[in-house]
Formats: structure tokens, sequence, C-alpha cells
């Protein structure tokens, strides 16, 4: 039987963790892209555009990521292409993080103080104006500590495809552990390289939400 | 599986089912037949009690976890705001860990890896030990937060009403504490309650298990998927009508601020 020493199980974690930080950036990047037009959508005049975009977040932050999944997986597979694990993993993280970072950002754009949608108003602003040179701005700046929070639950979100097949660092660890006959080494590295990976991110959120709360508080 | 008992019968019940169920060829067009999914839920009249019976066990994970995880909440965010100094270390280091990893790794890591330290236990009970571990750190976090906001007064004045730390602690500050969060612990729980679609991994019988079960025996897997994908969201709606009615009934004095 071939002995594994812990370099061997640290290397192929680490390894597979590029899958985790690519499907991580993938996810966060287009999650962001979807969540920019459906907060249009959300926050804009058209009724059936809020209507959509309110109860595409109630659904995507009521249902498991996991079903998400699993519906994106065997759903994609409807239309008789063939479905890569990659592929319904990144789809499905895409749309799930787009529903959160909607509903973050929204929170942002709706606590910029009233008046200043009444000021831009009176100064002749159009919409477009109004958002560009007014709103953005100001929510731009609340909306970075979570949105980096956010990103957390994005690492940790991508844990799940490894259940639908996407080798990155969670079914790495299950597959060195299958081999390897030590469970708690390996889940125990895979934990903490999920920590190495998440907990900075933590951090700076809190610690950006500290610094930037004290510069809104002196205006 | 060998061996568990299913609330239905087994396979060879009358309707075939294959690899490519749901695949038809449809006679519909001009230039031919088309190969079509149709979907199909007839299975769902021979299959409901094993939804049942997962949706059963997710609920059971979902109360004990909540009941137990908040109480660990509780006991770690007293802790860290107002016990002894010594424990606060190793409290804040639970939950950070437990905040930065994943639900899946932490479920894992307690039922591949604990065993290798002599604790054994049921898939169930893996289950429900991590749903408490993994609430009792959030809850911790959103219940501190609670607390840091009560005023300082409060404090002074339980303890010039002549009560004990502990009773100010219980009356003055928890009881306010927790009113004030409970609409964030609330979103928590129910982030808690679908992460918990996890457990089915190491085959602990919830509804994800269900679901993983029909498709395994019908090959219907996008309606399996989709049937619980349903459950789950309206478990997610009724839990959170339960919880807002659950918080107007322990604190039904709205002037506690």
């Amino acid at each position: 039987m071939t002995e594994f020493t812990l370099w061997d199980i640290v290397r192929n974690l680490l390894l597979a963790m590029r899958w985790t930080v690519l499907l991580s950036l993938v996810s966060f990047i287009g999650g962001g892209l979807v969540a920019t037009l459906l907060l249009f959508m959300r926050i804009g005049r058209g009724r059936f555009l809020r209507f959509v975009a309110k109860y595409y977040v109630e659904l995507f932050q009521g249902t498991p990521l996991l079903m998400q999944l699993f519906l994106a997986f065997f759903g994609l597979g409807l239309f008789g292409i063939n479905v890569p694990a990659w592929l319904a993993a990144g789809f499905a993280l895409i749309l799930w993080s787009a529903a959160f970072l909607t509903e973050i950002w929204r929170g942002c754009v709706e606590s910029v103080f009233k008046g200043q949608w009444e000021a831009s108003a009176s100064l002749g602003m159009g919409y477009v104006q109004q958002m560009r040179y007014v709103i953005i701005p100001q929510a731009l700046k609340i909306a970075i500590p979570p949105t980096v929070g956010f990103s957390v639950q994005v690492i940790k979100g991508t844990a799940l495809t490894s259940i639908i097949g996407f080798v990155e660092l969670s079914k790495a660890g299950t597959i060195v552990t299958n081999a390897t006959f030590q469970p708690f080494t390996v889940y125990g590295l895979v934990a903490l390289f999920y920590f190495a990976l998440c907990w900075p991110l933590s951090k700076s959120s809190q610690i950006l939400e500290r610094k930037l709360n004290v510069a809104h508080r002196s205006h | 599986m060998a061996g568990r008992t299913y609330p239905c019968r087994p396979l060879n019940h009358g309707v075939r089912h294959h690899a490519f169920a749901g695949w038809r060829f449809i006679h519909s067009t001009e230039r031919g037949s088309v190969l079509k999914y149709v979907f199909d839920y007839s299975w769902l009249a021979q299959y409901w009690p094993v939804f049942l019976k997962g949706l059963t066990i997710t609920v059971e994970l979902i109360a004990v976890g909540a009941v137990i995880g908040i109480a660990l909440g509780i006991l770690c965010a007293w802790i860290r705001s107002l016990g002894p100094q010594w424990l606060r270390p190793p409290v804040t280091l639970y939950v950070e860990l437990i905040r930065n990893t994943p639900f899946l790794i932490q479920l894992f890591f307690i039922f591949f890896g604990l065993p290798s330290l002599g604790v054994q236990m049921s898939e169930l009970q893996a289950a429900n030990l991590a749903m408490i571990i993994n609430l009792g750190a959030y809850s911790c976090e959103i219940i501190r937060a609670g607390i840091q906001a009560t005023p300082r007064g409060q404090f002074e004045a339980g303890s010039s009403l002549a009560m004990s730390p502990f009773e100010t602690f219980r009356h003055v500050v928890l009881v306010p504490s927790l009113q004030r969060i409970w609409p964030a612990l609330t979103s928590q729980i129910i982030i808690v309650m679908l992460g918990s679609s996890v457990v089915s991994q190491i085959a602990a019988e919830d509804l994800t298990f269900a679901a993983n079960f029909i498709q395994s025996r019908t090959f219907r897997a996008f309606e399996a998927y989709f049937v619980s994908t349903a459950i789950y969201l309206l478990l997610a709606i009724l839990l959170r009508q339960l919880l807002v009615v659950t918080g107007r009934l322990i604190f039904p004095r709205r002037s506690v601020r």
C-alpha cells in the first residue's frame, strides 16, 4: 500500500484549492453583474420588473443552494446538452449570489437619505443623473463592507458544488480521505484552508465597516 | 441503504423507469419526430410518503438545532461580552472557525473525522450536532451585537434595584437584546434550515435525501428536485411566519427598546 505523507495531502488539497478560488471569483463577479441588472429592475420605476426582481430574490433566498445546484445540473440537461459539473456549478452559483447581492445593494441604495433624492430632483436632474452623480456614489460606500462579507458566503457556497461532482477543495478532501483513510487530518486541513481563504475577508469586512462608518458619521 | 425501511414499495412497481425516462419522440413538426422531454409527476402518488418522512426529519433537525443552538449562542454571547476573561479567546476562536468554514466540511469533520478520536455517532446525531454547533456560532455573533447595544445605564439600573448580576442579565439585558435582534436571528435560523439539506451527504434521511432516493428509483431527477425545492420554499415561508408569531408571543411589550 502506498504511504501518504502529510505533504502529499497538503499538496493535493492546495492544487484543488485553485478551483475553489476560480469558481468563487467567477460566481462573485458574474453574480455581481447579474445583480446590477436586477438591482436596477428592483429599484426602478417599472412595476412588472420590480415584481420580477423581488420574487427572484425571494425564490433564491428561500430555497437551499444545494437544490439550486441539482436543478441546474439536471435542468440544463433538459435542453438536450451535456452538462459538465463546472457549468452547472457556475450557473447556479452566479444566479444564487446575484439574488443575495441584489438584496444587499438594494438595502444600501435605500439607506441613502431621502432628502438626497429630493435635492437632486430639485436641481433638475433626471433619474439617470440622480443615480449616476448622487445616489450610487453614496450607496457604493455603504455597500463595500457587506459585499466583502458576502464574498465569504460565496467561497463557502462553492463547497456544495462538490456534491454534483465538481472537484474543488471539498471534493479533493473526500478523494484524499478515501485514499489515505485519515479523515480527521484531511478534513481538518480542508477546514483550515477554507479558514485561510475566508477569515481575511471577514476581518477586512469588519474593519472596513468600522472605518467607513466613522467617515459616514462625521459628515 | 440496505436494511432501512421506507414507507413505499420497493423496485418493480409496474411502471417502467429507465435512464432516459422522460425523453419521448414527439411527432409534431413537418421535419419529422423530435426528441423532447416530457415532465411526469405520476410517481408522486406512490412516493409522497418518502417526502413526508424526509420532511419530518428536516423539521426535527431544525427544531432541535434552533433551540439548543440559540441556547449555546446565548451562553457564548454572554462569555464574549460579560463573561470571564480567560474564557473569551477559546469562544472567539470557536465562533471565527465556524463562521469561516463551510457547513459541509464541519459536518464531514464531525461524522468522518471524530470517530478516529473514538467519538462514534449516528448520521442523525452528527447532523444534529453539526447544526447546533453551526447555529451556536452564528447566533452568538448576532446576540452579542444585541447585548452590546444595551445602554450602560440598564446594568446600573438593574443592580440598583438589588438584582443579582444573573437576574440583571436575564431580565434587563438578555430579553431586550433578543427582542432587538429577533429579525436577524429569524433569518439565520432559516439560512441554517436551508443549509441542512447537505446532511443528506452523510446519509441522514432528510428531505434532500428523500429527493435523492426518489430520483435514483424513478430517474425523474428534475421533477424530484423540483418538488423538494418547492417543499423547502414552503417550509421557509412557514418557518418565517412561525418565528415572527413566536417573537410577538415572547416579547409582547413593544415599549422595551
